[in-house]
């Protein structure tokens, strides 16, 4: 139920109040002055939008300051623009707000005013505050002329500087008290006030307030609703919106452009009032065109455009890594300490494996996902980003994406997960839903260790024309395989599963400003906790499961042996493969960390390989290992025969179902299935036993082409179970992950078989 | 003329605005009306989108819905 605005005064910590305003307009900034350290997030009913709030004393009241997505104006285009509209009007279960200030900023006035003389139609309890007021100096309007247009107050700041916040606090105290009615009237023609009136009678009654309240909700019926809108109206006002906007384009009376027009008529024959003295319009060419001369030109732009995408790209895979080593050495310390504390068993085990080793799975992932989300943060908030849409669009308006989409895609050369999270900057849904769906194909740093392993065990490190590197060649083509396949699954899903309105791009390049730091720093840490509470959990039940599905039942105790003689070799090198899921697990036995260089296993790859080949043989289990008994391993044989026609035996697919966990568990898994004890992707024993394997008639098990049909495998399925937590979590349902899941272990599937049948056919061996 | 027919750095008064109802409110909204200045700032590099200048602000648009923007030119050139 609504209640009127001004009677919450017996329930002080009831009240409401929004900060709305234009998108750039620097809300959250001043959100944050206002608030200090203590903002919960969380999210709007039914949608992913985020819902930032914070509980702040003014006066003598305790009020909820509420941090609503920006909006251009009441008809929505976007989720975001929709929550905005929803929260001011009080519909929707959104509860009526006691106060909502208009944040506007100083230097675009009269598109901002528009905003809020929409509110102010509705005779909202309305504050005005004017934003980056230092821009406009030289020709400042005056806050309380501002404010007199709708008869509200107005309090000019500087949030980044906390200029004006002390007023402010103030004047909101003051307003909380007897919250001041914005009033306005508008010279609508007696057209529109028919229309509006019309529209009014069939208003659902708990909408309806007072005469004015109604004409203008009317109005907005009028303005905002059309056949394949998403906001929540009852039909009857369809009905009612249709007939009266059929009418009038009958007698070519244009609705739109009168209602508008009459607004933008309003906002301009009062502004000169606000100014001190009239003066020219604001210069055209300020500071942000003269960088944008250079920012955006066809050579110096796409140079710095590509600079800017390196470091991005450089600091998750490279800057990332210490902190993920050191994450990554720290669970396999607290696992050896646990192992050794307690007594052997299955508790231990759990404990050790499920619960430890699923910890770092989560915790792995911030180191990257913190980076990403300061970078981008300063990439919003200095105005780049928008540059970076307007650069990229032509690239990916060709498959049904516009240019917003260019960071998460690109993020996702690291790692996904981060890159789903980072889909947030997208404003339209369907945009967001489409780049989920397909970012996961690009080639992320979970897939190098794979394919290091397998390009290292299976091809020879020849070359072509007699000096390109086979192994290096291979692994660039897979990289141009992830980009090339992700593009081609965003042409077709955005055709078929993802359909959905193609918007128009309207992009607003806003001036360039310094980044703020604490408004970075607080949106990175509010959405890496974020991630650890929703995704964290469900990382960490994927992993006990998949730990017990490779664990139980256990082998009896004649079955098996444990190898023994090669451990404290490998183990030395091989400590991160014990909890698996690093997002950028590293080729630990050479000193180099995994990169996305164009060789990363060519040049080393013969080195360890005669030195190690002695231990080999020793290592070989004389019985089948533990693993086998499992029942991971007796799902891979019973899978064997649907995995054949790909060249996979029973040995790679118990390697692909614990690769589910993380691709790179594939190499720790092949690793228990050779009866290595401990296995990483460099380490030479595990590549002479996939080289030496043989099958029934004595030809090798695992020819190139078997190499080339896994790597393609690899590339397309989804093997991660940290993305399908991560796209649950965006997407609120399990739907969206399960068709994540659904199409590319099918595409996978598919285009292994191509290759494995097709090189068959070719004559390529098999 | 249509707006996309400016020369770089052109500015022009506009006269109608078509296309998709959706995009046309919204143009309109934010002050893209008939007989406001605009100013067809810059092509974005790979051929699309539009950079235009317009109260003070800019705003980036793709070709194919600038040629629903009729503008008339008084044949300022400023920049």
């Amino acid at each position: 139920m609504t209640r009127s605005a001004p009677s919450v005064a017996s329930a002080p910590v009831s009240n409401t109040v929004l900060l709305v305003g234009n998108p750039n307009v620097g809300k959250t900034t001043l959100f944050n002055g206002l608030t200090g350290q203590q903002a919960r997030v969380g999210n709007y009913p039914g949608v992913t939008v985020e819902r930032r709030s914070a509980l702040v004393e003014l006066g003598d009241r305790h009020v909820e300051l509420v941090d609503v997505p920006g909006a251009y104006s009441l008809s929505a285009r976007s989720a975001e623009e929709q929550v905005a509209i929803e929260a001011a009007l009080g519909i929707c279960g959104n509860p009526t707000p006691t106060l909502i200030v208009v944040v506007i900023d100083a230097g675009q006035l009269a598109r901002n005013l528009y905003f809020a003389l929409q509110l102010a139609e509705f005779r909202l309890p309305v504050l005005l505050v004017l934003t980056m007021m230092d821009e406009v100096a030289a020709h400042p309007p005056i806050p309380e002329r501002v404010g007199a247009l709708f008869g509200v107050p107005c309090v000019g700041v500087n949030a980044r500087r906390k200029d004006g916040l002390h007023e402010l606090r103030a004047t909101l105290a003051t307003a909380l008290r007897s919250p001041p009615v914005a009033d306005v009237e508008l010279p609508y023609g007696e057209t529109i006030r028919r229309c509006a009136d019309r529209v009014a009678e069939t208003l659902p009654t708990e909408w309806r307030r007072n005469v004015e309240h109604d004409r203008a909700l009317a109005l907005w019926a009028l303005l905002s609703l059309e056949d394949d809108d998403e906001l929540t109206a009852p039909d009857e006002l369809r009905r009612k919106v249709n007939e009266v906007r059929g009418q009038a384009d009958a007698s070519d009376i244009d609705l739109d452009l009168s209602i508008i027009e009459t607004r933008y008529d309003t906002i301009e024959r009062r502004l000169p009032s606000c100014y001190e003295s009239t003066s020219a319009q604001s210069e055209r060419t300020d500071w942000t065109e003269r960088v944008d001369r250079y920012l955006l030109h066809p050579v110096y732009g796409f140079a710095f455009f590509v600079l800017t995408m390196l470091a991005v790209f450089q600091a998750l895979f490279a800057w990332a890594d210490p902190a993920i080593g050191l994450i990554e050495d720290g669970v396999t310390y607290l696992q050896d300490l646990v192992s050794t504390q307690l007594p052997e068993g299955l508790f231990t085990d759990l404990l050790v494996e499920g619960v430890l080793g699923g910890v770092g799975n989560v915790i792995v992932f911030l180191p990257q996902i913190l980076l990403l989300f300061f970078l981008v943060g300063l990439l919003e908030d200095s105005g780049y980003m928008a540059r970076v849409a307007y650069l990229m669009d032509r690239v990916l308006r060709s498959v049904g994406l516009h240019g917003k989409a260019f960071v998460p895609m690109m993020s996702g050369m690291a790692c996904a997960v981060p890159a789903i999270l980072a889909t947030r900057t997208m404003e339209r849904r369907r945009d967001r839903l489409l780049t989920m769906m397909v970012v996961p194909l690009m080639t992320c740093s979970a897939r190098l260790p794979v394919y290091t392993l397998v390009i290292g065990a299976l091809f020879p490190p020849s070359h072509v024309f007699g000096f390109v590197p086979v192994q290096g060649l291979l692994m660039v083509s897979m990289y141009l395989f992830g980009i090339v396949i992700t593009l081609l699954a965003a042409w077709v899903l955005g055709r078929t599963v993802v359909r959905g309105r193609s918007v128009p791009l309207i992009l607003e390049l806003p001036r360039y400003r310094m980044p703020s730091w604490g408004t970075t720093t607080r949106m990175m840490l509010q959405r890496a906790g974020d991630f650890l509470r929703e995704a964290g959990t469900v990382i960490l039940g994927f992993t006990i499961l998949l730990w017990a599905l490779l664990s139980f039942p256990k082998p009896p105790d004649s079955a098996t042996t444990t190898p023994e003689a090669p451990t404290t070799q490998v183990v030395a090198t091989g400590a991160s493969d014990t909890m698996g899921a690093s997002p950028a697990a590293r080729a630990v036995s050479g000193a180099e960390p995994t990169r996305p260089s164009a060789t990363p296993s060519g040049g080393d790859a013969s080195l360890p390989e005669q030195e190690a080949a002695s231990v080999g043989v020793e290592n070989i289990a004389q019985h089948a290992p533990a693993i086998e008994f499992s029942l991971g391993g007796r799902l891979g044989k019973a899978l064997e025969p649907l995995m054949r026609p790909l060249g996979f035996d029973w040995k790679i697919t118990v390697g692909l179902i614990g690769a589910f966990s993380a691709r790179e568990v594939f190499v720790s898994t092949m690793g228990l299935v050779f009866g290595l004890e401990d296995a990483d992707d460099e380490a030479a024993p595990l590549r002479d036993k996939m080289r030496a394997e043989t099958r029934a008639d004595g030809r090798p098990a695992y020819p190139p082409l078997v190499g080339l049909s896994l790597m393609v495998f690899f590339a397309l399925a989804c093997q991660c179970m940290s993305t399908v937590a991560v796209v649950r979590r965006e997407t609120k349902s399990w739907r969206w992950p399960a068709l994540l899941v659904v199409y590319m272990t099918l595409l996978a599937y598919v285009a292994s078989l191509i290759v494995y049948q097709g090189g068959k056919l070719l004559g390529l061996g098999g | 003329m249509k707006l996309t027919e400016l020369e770089i750095g052109q500015s022009g008064v506009i006269r109608s605005v078509t296309g998709e109802r959706a995009f046309r409110r919204r143009i309109l909204e934010l002050g893209l009306l008939p007989g406001t200045e605009v100013v067809l700032q810059r092509i974005a590099p790979l051929g699309d989108p539009i950079e235009l200048w317009s109260r003070g602000g800019n705003l980036s648009i793709r070709a194919r819905e600038a040629l629903g923007i009729e503008v008339q030119t008084n044949g300022g050139r400023s920049a």
